[in-house]
């Protein structure tokens, strides 16, 4: 088969009998590129532009990305947020890793990432952003963890894909691409500031392990 | 990525990168504490027992709280209320008590080898708090985790270790740990509690105060055993104090910014006179803290995922 590129994952299996665990190589191909620099713009624009429509009262107002891409996004919609409407909102990063559900099913641990909120989500507007919706099961740790910094007056959510396959009722409230996908897809997401390139792309797991 | 280890039994052979990553985790969890719900879900149904063949306040309240802010249940074991009094063998308690369903085991005991036993007689994961004269290993980890929040970093640190080396499973945590992440030790004591075998770890070895506190980032000063004093390790308290323990006379010497630090509990007016434990170097009060933070960070780095 034709790659056009190989992405390198790995897999903690569990450990040996030495007591190290065990390192394999998954490798994905990519299928599909599903946004381009100029077209991710484009839809932080238009999500930037719908989150201005619906929330006029910019003083109590948040924003929180989620680790790790969504960091970067959210840094991006609040920017041209305060471009638009001569705002000064930063955006806060939360990591919902110790609210996941797989921590008993998990073989090895997620890295816990920073959280930093830095204002008091009490009686505020939020927009949580995140780079990927597919199972809904991330957004529900976020949520659960958001609550434990406050009581804010509304949660909205902003991704920029939502690849189906849910599997809790939570949907998204500003989406930049919608998208069908197979379970043995992933959505991969770069961005510049991290990854030299703005880019997504649809990638499946390598046949013929 | 996850930790290599299976078990936290000591820091002797833990690799840089484990111990990095604990101590990431642990400035995460540090984060968790400062916030007004200072609680997760994330060990939610997991049982961690404690069982404590020795006394401890520090220790075992701090493993609770830490237990108890990851949502876990722990089950507080102490030997004075146990059938231990009737003869029951470890490997027998031990094995009872994972009949019910357990997870996790923290254990100290008074003799080295305990928490390795255990990883023998069941599937629970081993936490050391302390096992005779060999490890302690949370301690040493808090203690990196508090010089490296104020520091920003590790190598190339130099700290002087000062007390009963001899006696000091804190001491060779330490000595395991911080040789590992590139920082220079030196261990300091009257001869007679001066192991010299500990030279094979890397870390330098004297007897001799001022070469130890020359130039010396961090200062850890360990608890004297008062009862040891009647075993002839040194010729008295007073002589002890005079050579060894730091006041406020001797912080003249040391660099302005110079850490303090002792793993408690401290002997005011022996180790360290009130002034240096009460002054704006001393880091003891801060180092309970962080003990916490490490604490749930080994337990979640250790606690989660099926058994294999």
């Amino acid at each position: 088969m034709k790659l056009l590129s190989i992405k390198i994952k790995r897999l903690h299996l569990g450990s040996c009998a030495n007591g190290f665990s065990k390192t394999i190589l998954i490798l994905m191909k990519k299928v599909e590129l599903l946004m381009d620099s100029k077209s991710l713009d484009l839809a932080l624009t238009r999500i930037t532009h719908q989150i201005l429509e619906r929330n006029r009262d910019f003083t109590r107002f948040g924003i929180v990305g989620m680790q790790t891409r969504g960091v970067f996004l959210a840094r991006r919609i609040a920017s041209k947020i305060n471009d638009m409407a001569q705002t000064g909102i930063v955006a806060g990063t939360l990591d919902a890793t110790l609210y996941r559900d797989d921590y008993r099913i998990a073989l090895k641990q997620p890295t816990v990432k920073i959280t930093d909120i830095p204002f008091d989500i009490n009686e505020m507007n939020i927009v949580l952003v995140d780079d990927v919706l597919y199972t809904g099961r991330t957004v529900r740790a976020a949520l659960d963890a958001l609550m434990d910094y406050g009581r804010p007056k509304t949660i909205q959510l902003a991704v920029l894909i939502d690849r189906g396959n849910r599997e809790l009722p939570i949907r998204a409230d500003y989406v930049g691409k919608k998208i069908t996908t197979l379970v043995n897809q992933v959505v991969s997401l770069k961005v510049h500031e991290i990854d030299n390139e703005d880019s997504m792309w649809l990638m499946e797991l390598e046949d013929g392990e | 990525m996850g930790l290599h280890i299976q078990h936290l039994l000591g820091l002797e052979g833990v690799s840089k990168e484990d111990l990095t990553l604990i101590l990431d985790t642990a400035d995460s969890f540090y984060q968790v504490l400062e916030r007004d719900i200072p609680v997760v879900p994330t060990l939610r149904g997991k049982t961690i027992v404690n069982l404590f063949y020795e006394n401890s306040t520090r220790t075992r309240i701090s493993f609770e709280l830490a237990e108890k802010r990851l949502s876990a249940s722990p089950l507080n074991f102490s030997v004075s209320t146990s059938s231990i009094n009737k003869g029951e063998s470890l490997r027998d308690t031990i094995q009872n008590i994972e009949a019910m369903k357990i997870d996790m085991v923290v254990v100290r005991h008074g003799s080295a080898g305990v928490p390795y036993f255990l990883t023998k007689c069941t599937d629970a994961v081993i936490v050391n708090a302390g096992d005779g004269l060999h490890e302690h290993p949370t301690q040493a980890l808090l203690d990196m985790m508090t010089i490296r929040r104020k520091f920003g970093k590790l190598e190339g640190l130099k700290v002087a270790i000062i007390g009963d080396i001899f006696h000091s499973r804190v001491a060779r945590s330490n000595a395991w740990g911080m040789t590992t992440m590139g920082m220079n030790v030196v261990l300091c004591g009257p001869p007679t509690l001066l192991p010299q075998h500990l030279d094979s770890l890397g870390v330098t070895i004297t007897d001799n105060l001022d070469e130890a506190l020359d130039g010396a980032d961090v200062v850890m000063l360990l608890r004297i055993q008062l009862e040891r004093q009647s075993s002839g390790v040194f010729p008295s308290i007073r002589e002890y104090r005079d050579r060894y323990g730091i006041d406020i006379e001797k912080m003249a010497y040391l660099r302005p910014d110079v850490m303090i630090m002792h793993p408690g509990p401290v002997n005011r007016g022996i180790e360290m006179s009130s002034d240096v434990a009460d002054g704006p170097n001393s880091v003891i009060l801060k180092q309970v803290t962080n003990g916490v933070a490490v604490r749930m960070a080994a337990l979640y780095l250790l606690g989660g995922g099926e058994s294999v």
